[in-house]
């Protein structure tokens, strides 16, 4: 995990104001354009195997359903510590991602398989609550056991231009989360534009995020790879002029081996080689193990296996 | 004008007697830069009616005028480019006022310089003036003519539009001094181009003639000069000038392969002599010519730009 | 951690392509050998190992072809209605695009460009030019080029080795959708792909003497360009080749566009979407190992964001991967030919001599073949050599600037005027600068754009006339 950043100090509304505006622009039809190209990137066999171990141990598990249930959940978490059963070479998942109150359920599932928690948190996913409501919701997921925490940003105050309320509510989750990693969703799909992906993007890491997230998975369109290239922009430009590292998780829409792969590319040729490891890069998905696991066994045996041959959860 | 001739046939005749009042004589001058030099070479040359009568004398350009030429005609570019095409058009058709208040020594000039009555006179100077106005009406409108939205498969906004040569030297017609002359120099500036023209050798009085038209018409100094002389003297340096981008050679005659062979060291853009280069300025009357003048002077520049949020 | 996700060799299969041994002339509809019997190998400049030799035409090969492009022109194509030569168009522009694999390996290995860009650029664009052109051919008159535009007969073209296929399909689309005939010599490295091409014609049952393609090297061009029965010659290539031709057809009723060289200007403001520009500047200069006539060889940087903006440029410049063409992974192939190697060599060191800084990534070359590490050259100023002189390879000059103003000066302070880039997120002072700049295309936010219904074509000395759009009919009709 990035070393976790101090708390930093408030600032004014002109001071981010100022500092979002300077930001170079992004233009989006040759963001759109740089990402194809790496899409067309052709990785095949050692590469592939390789990428797509990568891929599964940075796959954050999860379940976000209103109908999620403990023993849905405790499902999940086996799949987790354990892809497939029947190959024991298959690496562990990065973590599971649950809602807040399930968040004991995945804990007491997951002991002793050192495989991280994360609970969505702030009024997951709509963020529209007050802000005492999104802290206690983030301390009591702490409180049971959490190792993540991947919170929203409120899209309504940033859209209307109040980054301060944006930038607090982040600190103040921050500072609620204790050592618990923070991971912050953009929800880049409201955002609209690229500008804003990169100024949200650079907002968030001020205030102290761990991770930028793409989405919350409820609302389209989610990771896309130019959202995705412009975020690993955002984390390298930090990193170069402050030394932090911080993490990015797209999540949502990333449903088969060769998205996973694609956006494995996008961080190997956007943000470097450093970022290519679970403390840094996580993936979002529920299905896409599957796809992971079904490609892994057709690269190992030269055969398709059908769907049938993985557990459903 | 009518005095003139009169008084010049006297002279032919070496008059014994002095006339009642003395007519006072055009200096025929170059007209570069806005202003009327001699040649810097201070030689002129006699030129004679189409009966043979001495007229005047012109000033022979030399090579050096023509370097001139080309420095003001470069000079006046960027300023006479970047006026809007509105503007342009008002100036076109100011030229083609001011003519018209001059249309009695027009034509009495082609008249002796052509040896043609003066109803067909008449005729050619109607259609050089007209011919002003054509252009001064196309000054705003070829660029929607000839340019316009390319459709490319991408998220693309790609438009072309015509945009002027530069320096065009203009070797006018030789058998047409005031039509032919403005059939080809109008175009040119129409679209934006300043001019070096090298006037017909022979008949080279109505050239400057109209120079005192265009230095009276808000022409800007430097968009139009004109050189009398001889293309087969100052050609030669005007088409391997470096400096110069096009040239029409509708009056460069039995030159016009050597000057083009001397402009491709600098992929100098040639319109070689239509069908109408040799005739008289009758060959010059298609009162609609069209782009056909314009578009050899005009380079298509394409812009992109990406259509994005 | 990068030893991770090392990206596996990724080849292409050449299976697809089968070549012969030889290749002969395509005149009149079939395969003649040339008159002399003279040949020359085509080799692939990855390896250098030889793919075929190609006929040498010489003037009597020449004469036939003239004349059985003339025949076909007077008897067959120019009497055929618009709308049927438009279904020769559209049929050959199905066939690239049925072969395009095929076209697109062979591409590649006989120009050393990477399979990346054949597969995504080169095919698909020359197969979208017949496409485009197809349906021009019976709609002529409504192209504002007069009433009854007529062709002008016997087209002449000679091609550059560069876009092999593509600069075919500029030349020819656009010539057989008028109605004229083509006789056209592909270059000397880089003549496989326009015998494939004939095939394609044969396959399409073109009429006999409505494509003639003949190999050969600069005398074969010579002979053709300057040959008394042709009506129109059009050229790509070198500026300095251009003049020639220019000189040759003076004083002759033969039509000509030129479409030569470049130094084009790639101009970034200091409000510039950085890392879209940094990745512009990295396609306008490294875009086919730089062997682009409308390259932005010259970056002409705002001296307030030069700072940020270098290190960006060269940790991009370091990610490019340099190797074999066929690589679905390489974004940088190898150098046309030996002497393109050497006269790109031969202008690197000039600069480096001058005193400019010189700069490549690290980068493991092959042994065999022709090969350039992308290079940047900065402390560039307008005087050194390698601001003025096309260097036709992946070698970007860097300069700086203070002002738009004295962008726009520097970047009009050429013979050339092919291209320029503008990057700026203002619109004014994009349009302002657009509007200033002596090319013929202008990238703005973007670099090295083609679309068949694009204009095409320079100012100044990188030549005359228009390719593409219905600006580029003008050069075929009367």
């Amino acid at each position: 995990m990035p070393n976790t950043a101090s708390v930093p100090e408030a600032v004014t509304d002109r001071e981010l104001r100022a500092y979002l505006y300077g930001l170079p622009g992004v233009d989006e039809v040759g963001a759109a354009a740089r990402a194809k190209d790496l899409s067309t990137r052709s990785i095949k066999t050692t590469a592939k195997a390789r990428a797509i171990d990568l891929a599964i141990s940075m796959v954050d598990l999860t379940t976000l359903e209103g109908a999620d249930t403990p023993g849905k959940v405790r499902a999940m978490c086996a799949k987790a510590a354990r892809p497939d059963p029947e190959d024991r070479t298959v690496p562990s998942v990065g973590a599971v991602c649950v809602y807040p109150d399930r968040v004991g359920n995945a804990v007491e599932a997951l002991r002793g398989t050192g495989i991280g928690v994360a609970s969505v948190a702030t009024a997951f996913p709509s963020g529209r609550a007050p802000l005492e409501a999104k802290l206690s919701d983030t301390r009591a997921a702490v409180a049971d056991g959490a190792s993540e925490i991947d919170m929203v940003i409120d899209r309504g105050a940033f859209l209307s231009g109040d980054y301060p309320k944006v930038y607090e509510e982040i600190t103040a989750v921050k500072e609620a989360c204790g050592n618990t990693h923070l991971k912050v969703i953009l929800e880049t799909g409201e955002l609209s534009t690229l500008d804003n992906v990169r100024r949200a993007s650079h907002l968030a890491i001020r205030a102290g995020a761990d991770f930028i997230k793409t989405s919350t998975g409820k609302v389209s369109p989610a990771a896309t790879p130019p959202v995705v290239l412009v975020m690993l922009e955002a984390v390298r430009d930090h990193h170069r002029d402050t030394g932090r590292h911080v993490g990015v998780k797209p999540a949502g829409g990333i449903r088969n081996t060769k998205d996973a792969i694609r956006n494995l590319v996008l961080v190997n040729e956007t943000a470097g080689p450093d970022w290519l490891t679970p403390d840094l890069f996580r993936i979002g998905a529920s299905s896409l193990l599957n796809d992971l696991l079904m490609q892994r066994t057709r690269l190992s045996t030269g055969t398709y296996p059908g769907p049938d041959h993985y557990t459903q959860d | 004008m009518a005095e003139r001739r009169t008084d010049a046939k006297k002279t032919a005749r070496k008059a014994t007697r002095a006339p009642a009042r003395l007519a006072v004589r055009k200096t025929y001058k170059l007209y570069l830069g806005g202003a009327f030099p001699r040649s810097e070479s201070g030689r002129s040359y006699p030129v004679t009616s189409a009966d043979g009568d001495h007229l005047a004398n012109a000033s022979l350009a030399s090579r050096k005028d023509a370097r001139d030429a080309v420095v003001a005609a470069r000079k006046a570019f960027t300023g006479w480019s970047g006026r809007t095409a509105y503007n342009r058009g008002q100036i076109l058709y100011r030229v083609a006022e001011v003519m018209e208040g001059r249309r009695a020594q027009f034509t009495d000039q082609l008249a002796v310089a052509r040896g043609t009555d003066r109803a067909e006179a008449e005729t050619i100077v109607s259609a050089a003036i007209d011919r002003w106005v054509y252009y001064a009406g196309w000054t705003d409108k070829f660029a929607q003519v000839i340019g316009g939205s390319n459709p490319v498969a991408g998220p693309y906004y790609n438009h072309s539009a015509p945009e002027p040569t530069g320096v065009v030297v203009v070797f006018a017609p030789q058998e047409a001094p005031l039509l032919g002359l403005s059939s080809v120099l109008a175009p040119v500036v129409a679209t934006g181009n300043t001019a070096v023209v090298v006037t017909s050798e022979t008949e080279p009085l109505a050239a400057v003639d109209l120079a005192e038209v265009l230095a009276t018409s808000d022409v800007p100094g430097g968009v139009i000069n004109l050189l009398t002389g001889r293309a087969g003297e100052i050609g030669p340096h005007l088409a391997a000038h470096a400096d110069v981008d096009a040239l029409d050679l509708a009056g460069a005659g039995e030159h016009a392969t050597g000057f083009e062979e001397a402009a491709a060291e600098s992929l100098t853009r040639v319109l070689r002599p239509g069908p109408e280069a040799g005739g008289d300025e009758r060959a010059w009357l298609d009162p609609d010519p069209g782009t056909s003048r314009m578009s050899p002077f005009l380079e298509t520049k394409t812009v992109w730009h990406p259509i994005g949020v | 951690m990068a030893e991770i996700f090392e990206y596996a060799p990724a080849p292409e299969s050449r299976s697809v392509v089968t070549l012969r041994e030889n290749y002969d002339l395509f005149v009149d509809g079939g395969f003649v050998p040339a008159e002399s019997g003279e040949n020359l190998t085509s080799l692939n400049p990855a390896d250098e190992s030889a793919l075929a030799t190609v006929a040498v035409a010489g003037p009597t090969d020449v004469d036939r072809a003239v004349a059985a492009a003339r025949h076909a022109q007077e008897n067959v194509w120019g009497p055929m209605s618009g709308a049927e030569r438009g279904k020769y168009l559209f049929r050959l522009a199905r066939i690239l695009q049925e072969r395009s694999r095929e076209l697109a390996v062979l591409e590649s290995m006989d120009n050393g460009k990477p399979i990346k860009e054949t597969r995504d650029a080169d095919l698909p664009l020359a197969a979208a030019h017949f496409f485009y052109h197809a349906g021009w051919a019976d709609k002529l008159h409504h192209a504002g080029l007069g009433t009854d535009p007529r062709p002008l007969g016997v087209a002449a073209q000679v091609i550059p080795w560069n876009f092999p296929l593509l600069m075919l399909a500029w030349k020819i689309a656009p010539a057989l959708a008028t109605g004229n005939t083509v006789v056209l010599k592909p270059a000397e490295t880089t003549p496989l792909t326009a015998l494939v091409f004939a095939e394609i014609c044969q396959e399409a049952d073109l009429p006999p003497g409505v494509v003639n393609i003949l190999t050969g090297a600069g005398e074969t061009g010579q002979a053709l360009v300057e040959h008394p029965g042709v009506d129109k010659v059009a050229f790509t290539g070198s500026t300095d080749v251009g003049r020639g031709i220019a000189r040759a057809v003076a004083g002759t009723d033969k039509r000509l566009t030129l479409e030569l060289g470049g130094k084009g200007a790639n101009i970034v403001y200091d409000d510039a979407a950085l890392d879209e520009a940094v990745e512009g500047i990295v396609q306008g200069i490294f875009f086919n190992q730089g062997h682009v006539c409308c390259a932005g060889s010259r970056l002409l940087v705002q001296e307030s964001i030069a700072e940020e903006l270098l290190p960006r440029l060269k940790e991009r410049v370091s990610r490019i991967r340099v190797g074999d063409p066929l690589d679905k992974n390489t974004d940088l192939g190898a150098i046309n030919s030996a002497g393109q190697l050497r006269r790109i060599r031969e202008a690197t060191d000039s600069g480096e001599a001058e005193g400019v800084e010189r700069w490549s990534p690290a980068c493991d070359l092959p042994t065999d073949g022709y090969w350039f590490a992308p290079t940047l050259l900065t402390g560039v100023s307008q005087s050194h050599r390698v601001a003025r002189e096309e260097i036709f390879g992946p070698v970007l000059s860097v300069l700086t600037f203070r002002t738009p103003e004295e962008a726009v000066d520097k970047a009009n302070n050429t013979p050339y005027g092919l291209s320029a880039g503008v990057w700026t997120e203002k619109g004014s002072r994009m349009l302002w600068t657009a509007e200033r700049l002596r090319a013929g295309v202008v990238w703005s936010n973007t670099f090295n754009k083609l679309d068949p219904t694009s204009p095409f074509g320079g100012y100044k000395e990188s030549g005359y006339g228009r390719e593409g759009g219905r600006h580029g009919l003008e050069a075929y009709l009367g």
